[in-house]
């Protein structure tokens, strides 16, 4: 129990209590969310700030769900996005009423602050590759409609499910796709330049959209709600740190769409840092003092891989120590929790097969859908993180706890009670030692499902190996997705060594 | 080690299992130091009766006594019984991760005697098997015989007042079965210990018991010496049971 602790606390890393809260900025998983992210937080660094960074978080749900929670302070937010997936509100008026709407509802339902627009609108952008625009003559939406049952659209799963994505523009416009895949961000536009799929959801400012020479289709049913950008804040924020709000409305239409996308070009097509572009362009506004040191990580260059590796190894370790920690915790609450659960289940053997249906009902639900439905009760970061992957650990071990204990040989546990051993002693002597290389298979499989399930722990800001993967997928940069995954990867083989020797050295002798 | 041990006794016992009626009045003694064989065919009650001798099961109705004391009365200890009574099984059971010493150890260590490893010791010497040269061995490692025998030793060596064996030569080819049971003769003949033995082999009764109660159905059919059995079948269940086993009168 006190080394579970331990654990906890390291997990937590509770910082000083005495020093001032951090600004807690975040941003969602695509380069320009990245972007506007860092300039937030440098701007507040500037302004003498302490800022916690939270990038990457899932998506849209997921990241109001944490402004919501407390759990982060402000992240860059689309007004029309406020609209309609967090309002749920039909896409109506201009610019300005949009703004309006949105302020007054989120100030007034949840306590946040939508601060000034930042000075462009990032709206939805149809896009197909220029061959095929001009092979089917698309220059609209309503164009679209007419060649869509012909067509494959590849689209980002926010998008699919939104009102104001798929669902209410096939209303609108009566489109209907021969297929629809769902895509996300990193690899939409490569799947359309491969001809994987023949149109895509991008956004307007993307500045993939000009190196892959692709046609954004005219909206011109007016579809497409305002996407005005803007900080969007909690109140908590507001009333602890008003300088931090002034310090973010500094940005206050200081950003137009051409800026943006040249921004978003530097980022996703030349795979700068997104701090490094942040910086530059905070600079270039006279925001930050020249001087100021950039906290981007030196630029690896064009080098090697493992040279690339070698420039993250501080982050890299960093990252695999939290992974571990994820995991070993999770793994250890699961084992402390689904080993007493298994033996329980086999002294009453009626509920053992509903029990054991619902917690295989909890693997069967997608990693990032449980972290969201998590979000409300728990908020961001590790415990969430701890509470989804204990609860993904929990299926082996409980169901071969289980049978491991209740299979083990019949012949002998009679024996053992017909020659006086308690339950108790058949239990502690016989069945457990005789289930332990079934009970550590079981382990043994929840640990690699956990090393995988924990990369998908970045989404909600509890970091591991997940991070460079999320933010390389955001930022279009596979080494590094790749200096997250092949770790994570290494990991896995790690944890299934280590395990399968702790099976050998638990398997009682005299068996096999 | 001439202890004689306690007598036995089943008074108009009733076990049902469901609409099943295993046992149906049955009553039977085995005397100090007496070997009683219950013999049968399958479903007749004998092994369900064997196990109400070590309150494995209980009955519905009836009495179990050993040494006079109702086994299922109040205030029975059903787990101070059975490290009393020494059990043998068809199989073995022999537990498969503890050594043939550690298995032979098992009830003295449960009734905490000092001299667990030398009683354990002596056990395996009665049935035939040095313990320097297989104590070490694990019971994957021994034959079919040689794991019966550990369990006999197994069911001996805290001395119990009475011994239990279900069918204990059941699993054995007939060459190791004809040894097991010179062996088991020769034990009985130096031990003179209280031992039910449930089989359903008339001839085998025949040979090893003092007594042989022919149980039919949950009922008694014959309770004779093997002399007595032989000379005069009770009924025409158990001259056929005779004449399956090829025993002559």
């Amino acid at each position: 129990m006190t080394l579970l602790a331990l654990l906890f606390a390291l997990a937590f890393q509770t910082g000083d209590s005495t020093a001032p809260r951090p600004v807690v900025v975040a941003s969602k998983p695509f380069g320009e969310s990245y972007v506007l992210a860092e300039m937030f937080a440098q701007l507040l660094e500037a302004r003498g700030m302490a800022v916690d960074r939270r990038l990457g978080l899932g998506a849209t749900q997921i990241a109001f769900s944490a402004l919501r929670a407390g759990a982060i302070d402000v992240y860059p937010e689309y007004t029309g996005t406020g609209l309609v997936a967090i309002l749920h509100e039909t896409p109506t008026g201009d610019r300005a009423q949009v703004y309006r709407e949105v302020a007054a509802q989120f100030r007034a339902r949840w306590d946040a602050r939508w601060l000034p627009p930042l000075g462009f609108e990032n709206t939805y952008a149809i896009a197909v590759r220029r061959a095929t625009a001009d092979s089917l003559h698309l220059r609209t939406l309503t164009d679209l409609a007419r060649a869509a049952p012909g067509l494959r659209a590849g689209l980002t799963p926010d998008f699919i499910g939104r009102d104001d994505g798929l669902p209410g523009l096939a209303r609108a416009y009566g489109l209907h796709f021969a297929a629809v895949h769902a895509l996300l961000p990193a690899v939409k536009y490569q799947a359309l330049a491969a001809g994987g799929v023949d149109v895509i959801d991008g956004y307007s400012t993307d500045g993939l959209i000009a190196r892959y020479d692709l046609v954004v289709l005219r909206d011109d049913r007016g579809f497409f709600p305002p996407y005005e950008a803007a900080p969007l804040a909690s109140g908590a924020l507001a009333r602890r740190n008003p300088a931090a709000i002034a310090a973010l409305s500094e940005l206050a239409g200081r950003l137009d769409a051409a800026t943006m996308r040249r921004l978003n070009e530097r980022v996703e097509v030349n795979g700068e840092p997104a701090a490094t572009v942040a910086h530059d362009e905070l600079r270039a506004l006279g925001l930050v003092d020249r001087g100021a040191a950039s906290v981007a990580p030196a630029s690896a260059g064009r080098g090697s891989f493992v040279a690339y590796l070698w420039s993250r190894r501080s982050t890299l370790a960093a990252e695999t120590a939290r992974h571990v920690l994820l995991v070993a915790i999770s793994l250890l609450v699961a084992i402390l929790i689904a080993v007493p659960l298994g033996l329980a289940l086999e002294r009453a053997p009626r509920a053992a097969e509903p029990v054991i249906r619902v917690v295989g009902l909890l693997q069967t639900v997608p990693g990032i859908a449980l972290l969201a439905f998590m979000l409300p009760l728990l908020g961001i970061g590790v415990v969430p993180a701890l509470v989804a992957l204990t609860l993904y650990a929990l299926l082996p071990i409980v169901r071969n706890t289980y049978t491991g204990v209740r299979d083990a040989d019949p012949s002998a546990t009679a024996a053992a009670r017909a020659l006086g051993m308690t339950p108790r002693q058949v239990l502690l002597q016989v069945r457990l030692p005789l289930a332990a290389p079934v009970m550590f298979a079981g382990i043994r499989t929840a640990g690699v499902i956990a090393v995988g399930t924990a990369t998908l722990a970045a989404f909600i800001g509890a970091g591991g190996l997940g991070d460079p993967i999320v933010a390389g997928l955001a930022l279009n940069d596979t080494r590094m997705v790749l200096s997250g995954a092949i770790p994570a990867a290494l990991l896995a083989l790690a944890t299934d060594g280590v395990l399968a020797l702790a099976e050998r050295l638990a398997a009682p002798k005299g068996l096999g | 080690m001439t202890a004689l041990g306690a007598a036995l006794a089943a008074h108009a016992v009733v076990k049902r299992f469901g609409a099943v009626t295993a046992l149906d009045g049955v009553s039977m003694r085995a005397a100090s130091g007496e070997t009683v064989a219950l013999v049968g065919e399958s479903g007749s009650g004998k092994t369900t009766l064997l196990r109400c001798f070590n309150a494995l099961t209980v009955p519905d109705a009836g009495r179990v006594t050993v040494d006079d004391t109702d086994v299922a009365g109040a205030g029975a200890d059903p787990v101070a019984l059975r490290r009393r009574i020494g059990y043998v099984q068809q199989d073995g059971g022999l537990l498969p991760h503890w050594t043939v010493q550690r298995n032979v150890e098992l009830v003295p260590r449960l009734r905490a005697m000092p001299d667990a490893a030398a009683r354990a010791a002596e056990a395996l010497d009665l049935v035939g098997l040095d313990a320097a040269r297989f104590g070490a061995r694990w019971p994957r490692d021994l034959s079919g015989g040689q794991r019966q025998r550990v369990a006999i030793a197994r069911a001996l060596a805290a001395h119990p007042d009475a011994v239990l064996l279900d069918e204990p030569f059941g699993a054995l080819d007939a060459i190791t079965r004809g040894e097991l049971r010179e062996a088991f003769t020769a034990l009985r003949a130096r031990l003179r210990l209280t031992t039910v033995i449930v089989t359903h082999d008339l001839s085998e009764a025949v040979a090893l018991a003092d007594r042989v109660v022919v149980l039919r159905g949950g009922r008694v059919e014959q309770d004779a010496a093997p002399r007595d059995l032989l000379a005069a079948p009770a009924s025409d269940y158990v001259r056929t049971l005779l004449a399956r086993a090829g025993v002559r009168p």
